[in-house]
């Protein structure tokens, strides 16, 4: 098949990226197809334009980048399933006590589903993405998943949710390029009107901070409970579970005679569980949901290395699968910050093998001094009010 | 690239410039370029075209030339009479109300909100049956309290279907209430008759019936009173201040002129095309429901709910085939509100984001309806199939 007769729709956001892969598309000859999600557009919240992604103006970007491409550019409409799939997961995941990752969630569920699915129903032969990462043919059958080369920049951590199927039938033509080449061909393509600023954080808070975003869409977060130690000695009262990560020292609002720092929170009991330095770091966890790239497990136990951050560097560990979709990592050194809801992606050098999501820890702070459902009533969940404000028809 | 063939099925959003008009507009750009209030030849050659096209044009509506106001569009044209009868209205204490329908052009629903909320005037929703048409009944009692206006649509821009406008239109008379109509899809497919439909006042826009865009017209009965929106030079008696656009207001009475010259042959043509329209999407897509009335609708316009199938994305499908088309709902922002007009149709919101609205116009072949047809079909399997797809 000739790259002529080859369709690919390329995600566009307005961004250097993704205008950078769709020009490199199609230079080489592709059919190309922009398209855009409108994921999510959020009015009580300061309006669209506070929304950090598919604001009109980036719009606005991607469609003139499509334009000056020559390629058709469509928007779609995302809104519903991204709030369902992803913001309400976010919201969803910090009531159970954990520290989730939207992104993996929105690949999972939206980019290299729901979109994909879009793209391969409108008779294309590939999904194309900004991302920095790679896929490479695996000489045993299949496709590899790579980190992106330019090590700062790698986003094989939030693609770790891929398998084969996905793989087959995408394509990240930045992934073999550090972003100061994908600067330059932004250059060199004309492609001046993209917007330079790297995305992050999570598009629907727009400019808000996540904890004022679950204030107002999920206020029984919010309710007060007590901070304990391990040992179950309560030192003082917490703003709610979700305003708080592990690892954090500052804003605990208790006196101690030394530093004490957040190692874990109790759902059920609403408890924030702290300790000194000494308590904090733990060399192993369970990651549940696992995805294997390639289908499965490599061997039923192996060393490799383990990220438990987007932001953190891969460490040394021996990963035991437990179940089908649950494996147990222990690290060779312990990690300050194993945080339930952070992905555990698995690597084998530059290959990405897979991910799972951070279990509770399990056996520990049973916590029965304190009383159970310490919070207000889940009944006041954010489902009972829309979470997009549906614009109603004037007339 | 995979896609071959063109089919435009859009022309109740707009429609090409018959060569003839352009043709008739062509002197007005070069040779008699004059402003038309000018006294001098330049001047008075302008002056005289656009009465002429003022003659040709009150011609088709039967009313008095001294009746037709050239302005720039149909939106202008909504504006104008009602912002011109609302502020009548006040001036002469009449009763604080706005009369309208909920399947409005957004020209006149717009219009009337906000005038509602800046002069404090009480907006009134005349009852609509399943096929958007205003029920009589319901329109009477409505009335009985008077108005400074009643603005009724005269055949509907998403669902096609067609009001009774002479029953309406008496009813308000008879509370002295102004009655105007937003004309704009019925223009070169309906009678403009004002006689006929007995309203005082009728908005009409050229790009729809095969004239240019940028120039409309508003009927104004002698004796209704309306207070001047755009204020200015005494153009237009005073109601819309502006130099003329002198060719575009030629192209429009050219246009309408040969669109009721044709009519007969063009209409039966048009009703062709939409009926094989209408019968091929109803037997190949599934579940396919045709929306607004089967028979009072405009010759040209064909509208469905499609169960299942979001407009947004079908839309896509057809455009990457080659075939134009439109829904109430769907917009280039990916940021669609549910079709308004069947929202107020009884349709549920889910149902409103499925609508489809094909509208053929004198370039449609039956060979376009056959290709078209085809790819609506496909796209239609391919995005029930993709829908089972997505494992979420």
């Amino acid at each position: 098949m000739s790259k002529r007769d080859t369709r690919v729709v390329v995600a566009m956001s307005g961004g250097v990226d993704s205008s950078v892969a769709a020009a490199l598309l199609v230079n080489e000859g592709y059919d190309v197809v922009g398209m855009m999600m409108r994921l999510w557009s959020d009015e009580s919240m300061g309006g669209a334009e506070h929304n950090r992604c598919c604001t009109p103006d980036q719009m606005q970007s991607a469609r003139h980048i499509a334009d000056g491409l020559g390629i058709p550019f469509y928007v779609l409409d995302t809104k519903s399933v991204f709030r369902e799939r992803v913001v309400q997961y976010f919201i969803d995941q910090h009531r159970d006590g954990y520290t989730p990752n939207p992104c993996l969630e929105c690949n999972r569920h939206i980019r290299f589903d729901w979109l994909l699915n879009h793209a391969l129903a409108l008779d294309a032969d590939f999904l194309a993405t900004g991302h920095y990462a790679r896929i490479t043919e695996n000489p045993e059958g299949g496709w590899l998943l790579l980190k992106g080369l330019d090590p700062a920049k790698d986003q094989s951590y939030v693609l770790s949710v891929m398998g084969q199927a996905q793989l087959a039938r995408t394509l990240f033509p930045i992934g073999a390029y550090p972003k100061t080449e994908v600067r330059r061909l932004a250059d060199e393509l004309g492609l001046s009107r993209a917007n330079r600023k790297d995305s992050q954080d999570l598009c629907f808070l727009g400019n808000n901070d996540y904890r004022d975003f679950l204030r107002a869409r999920a206020p029984d977060l919010m309710t007060k409970g007590p901070i304990v130690t391990s040992a179950g000695e309560v030192l003082g009262e917490h703003r709610g579970l979700a305003n708080y990560t592990i690892g954090q020292r500052r804003g605990l609002g208790i006196s101690f005679n030394e530093p004490l720092y957040v190692l874990a929170m109790n759902a059920v009991r609403n408890a924030l569980i702290v300790g000194t330095r000494d308590e904090l770091g733990r060399d192993e966890l369970v990651a549940e949901r696992m995805n294997w790239v390639s289908g499965k497990p490599p061997r039923a136990s192996f060393s490799a290395e383990v990220k438990i951050r987007y932001r953190s560097q891969p460490q040394r560990a021996s990963i035991c699968t437990l179940d089908n979709r649950r494996v147990h990592v222990q690290f060779e050194e312990p990690q300050r910050d194993i945080t339930p809801g952070q992905a555990a992606v698995v690597y084998a050098d530059d290959v990405c093998l897979g991910g799972g999501v951070i279990a509770q820890f399990e056996g520990e702070q049973p916590m029965t001094n304190l009383p159970l459902e310490a919070r207000d009533s889940r009944a006041i969940v954010p489902s009972a009010r829309p979470l997009v404000a549906e614009g109603a028809q004037d007339t | 690239m995979k896609n071959k063939r063109e089919v435009y099925l859009d022309y109740s959003a707009s429609t090409p410039v018959d060569p003839r008009v352009i043709d008739a507009m062509m002197p007005y750009f070069r040779e008699i370029y004059g402003n038309s209030t000018s006294s001098h030849r330049q001047g008075s050659l302008g002056e005289s075209a656009i009465e002429d096209a003022r003659a040709r044009v009150a011609r088709i509506l039967n009313c008095a030339p001294s009746e037709i106001i050239f302005t720039s569009c149909g939106s202008e044209s909504d504006n104008l009479a009602i912002r011109g009868a609302a502020w009548q209205a006040r001036q002469r204490g009449k009763p604080p109300r706005l009369i309208t329908s909920p399947v409005e052009h957004a020209a006149v629903a717009n219009t009337i909100t906000q005038l509602g909320e800046l002069m404090d005037m009480e907006t009134v929703i005349a009852p609509i049956d399943k096929f958007g048409i205003v029920d009589p009944t319901g329109f009477a009692n409505i009335c009985q309290g008077g108005a400074a206006i009643a603005s009724i649509i005269y055949a509907n821009n998403e669902v096609g279907s067609v009001n009774d406008l002479p029953e309406l239109a008496a009813i308000a008379r008879a509370r002295g209430i102004p009655f105007h109509t937003d004309a704009v899809q019925a223009g070169g497919q309906l009678t403009l008759d004002v006689d006929e439909l007995g309203v005082e006042l009728l908005s009409l826009s050229a790009h729809k019936f095969y004239g240019p865009k940028g120039v409309g017209l508003l009927y104004i009965k002698e004796d209704a009173e309306l207070t001047s929106v755009l204020t200015g030079g005494g153009h237009e008696r005073g109601l819309r201040a502006g130099t003329h656009n002198t060719a575009f207001i030629v192209g429009m009475a050219k246009a309408l002129e040969l669109a009721y010259a044709e009519a007969d042959e063009r209409l039966a043509r048009l009703r062709h095309l939409r009926d094989r329209l209408i019968e091929g999407v109803l037997t190949k897509v599934d579940g396919a429901q045709l929306s607004g009335h089967p028979d009072a609708r405009l010759p040209s316009h064909a509208s469905f709910v499609l169960p299942g199938i979001e407009a947004n994305a079908l839309l896509m499908h057809l455009d990457m085939n080659g075939v134009a088309a439109s829904s109430g709902s769907a917009c280039k922002t990916g940021n669609p509100e549910p079709a308004g007009a069947l929202l107020a149709l009884g349709y549920s919101p889910d149902e409103a984001q499925c609508g489809l609205r094909l509208s053929v116009g004198l370039q449609t072949t039956d060979a376009d309806i056959d290709y078209a047809l085809e790819v609506l079909a496909q796209a239609a399997d391919k995005l029930r199939a993709m829908k089972r797809a997505v494992a979420t």
